[in-house]
């Protein structure tokens, strides 16, 4: 029972962290293409691999977790 | 066209009608107690048959196995249902929690203490015909359940799962539609019909996906890849969504499919890795030569980082969506009132719709992050210089 709330902790912990990370993202690739409309196209590639990049280290998080409750 | 589609079509019917299908009476199952968190796992992971609805559900082959004793076949359907190892296929094979053991000489499963047996309608049922009450069951169950792996030995599992019976489906489903595709371009190359409406979608993963990241020159030979990978990708996860029988298997949610897509692109990327890859792993140019060691393992262990963060990402994504979905249902059996369903049904819809974008992203992203590392291995540089090719242009 422990180890399932410190996992929802972490889970919490993990979800902050990428929700920061990938709002900063689209705040700075929206920022950019007001900027710069006719580079939308490209900022839009590059902010989907960021936070794909990003959401994928969240992921490990929720997994690693999700293994922790299941011991 | 379509005669020859319709057709096929019906000959998959066919052959799924020759299985025996096998349906339990459902009036006569007692009432179990709601376990979200089973019901979640026994939806998300892999089966030897494929649940339709209710009790019932289609057979699948069984192929094992055993080393010593050779191969054996045999239809999910033997198991009649049983998932806790009561009920024996072929006289030594028992079934428990989704692995299939070879029975020990009692024809049971060693636990090395009792065998916990909770929730199964089926065993109970059975144990009810034959008039064996056992009194010794523990009462608490779960707790066994939580550690009760058993001890018998494996045989290899070739079986044809649901998993592998929906990527089926999907490959035929991926084969008509191109086929249809090929054939819906006239004498001019312009498409009509089906063509028209996917080859934007093919344009698209050139265009926008290959070109850019491979090059001008070199993505001809790794298009098809991305292209197969792509629409491989994005049919199992909308197949994923859809919550009734062709459909409703975690295809892409499975980290064994995720791992093998992973692998093909890591192949990939290693096997066309030019001398300029190779070089930045190994002797990474431009930096003091103490630090290139290090560099090296860096890199190295950074070469499958990238497939192993590419397996988890689409693995995780569809889990997860298939988790929430099912969570959000699951809500409605937990409370024990239907008015419940007013508040999980609307964000059943609003979750699946955003699944509905997640499905065509993910497939994206994993074809994009294929692209960009195989651009990575096949990319020359200038003078040793990461960027010098890019800024060129």
């Amino acid at each position: 029972m422990a180890s399932s709330g410190i996992a929802a902790i972490g889970v919490g912990l993990v979800v902050l962290g990428a929700g920061l990370g990938i709002g900063r993202i689209g705040g700075s690739a929206v920022e950019s293409i007001a900027r710069q409309p006719e580079a939308t196209a490209k900022i839009q590639t590059a902010m989907i691999i960021a936070a794909a990049l990003i959401e994928g280290l969240a992921l490990f998080g929720v997994v690693a977790a999700a293994l922790l409750v299941k011991q | 066209m379509n005669k020859s589609n319709f057709s096929i079509f019906t000959l998959v019917l066919a052959v799924f009608g020759l299985f025996q299908v096998s349906t339990v009476k459902a009036g006569e199952l007692a009432e179990a107690e709601f376990d979200a968190k089973e019901m979640i796992m026994h939806h998300i992971s892999d089966a030897h048959d494929w649940h339709v609805a209710g009790h019932f559900s289609i057979p699948l082959p069984v192929i094992l196995y055993v080393p010593g004793s050779g191969l054996d076949f045999f239809m999910s359907s033997e198991f009649h249902h049983d998932d806790n190892a009561q009920v024996l296929a072929k006289g030594k094979y028992l079934k428990y929690h989704g692995v299939i053991y070879i029975a020990d000489e009692h024809g049971k499963l060693d636990f090395g203490h009792e065998v916990p047996i909770v929730g199964n309608e089926v065993a109970e049922e059975l144990d009810l015909i034959s008039g064996e009450q056992d009194e010794a069951l523990p009462v608490d169950a779960h707790a066994d359940v939580a550690h009760g792996y058993p001890n018998n030995a494996k045989p290899l599992d070739f079986s044809i799962t649901r998993n592998v019976a929906s990527i089926f489906v999907s490959m035929l489903l991926l084969l008509l539609l191109f086929g249809a595709v090929a054939r819906s371009y006239d004498k001019n190359g312009v498409a009509r019909g089906i063509g028209a409406f996917l080859e934007p979608l093919v344009v698209f993963v050139r265009d926008e996906i290959a070109i850019p990241n491979i090059g001008e020159k070199k993505y001809g030979k790794y298009l098809p890849y991305l292209l197969t990978v792509f629409f491989f990708i994005w049919i199992n996860n909308l197949m994923g969504l859809v919550p009734f029988f062709p459909g409703g298997s975690n295809v892409t949610g499975n980290i064994s499919i995720t791992f093998v897509l992973a692998v093909i692109t890591y192949v990939i990327t290693t096997v066309s890795g030019n001398k300029d890859y190779w070089m930045h792993i190994f002797w990474m140019p431009g930096v003091p030569v103490v630090i290139r060691p290090i560099l090296a393992v860096i890199e190295l262990i950074g070469t499958l980082t990238k497939p192993f963060a590419l397996m988890m990402r689409l693995f995780a994504n569809i889990a997860a969506g298939h988790i929430l979905i099912l969570a959000l249902i699951a809500l409605i059996f937990i409370f024990k009132t239907a008015y419940m369903g007013f508040v999980s049904i609307p964000f059943v819809v609003f979750m699946s719709t955003l699944e509905l974008l997640v499905a065509a992203l993910q497939a994206y992203i994993f074809t994009l992050l294929s692209a960009l590392f195989i651009g990575m291995a096949v990319a020359e540089h200038d003078h040793g210089h990461e960027h010098g090719a890019e800024a060129h242009h």
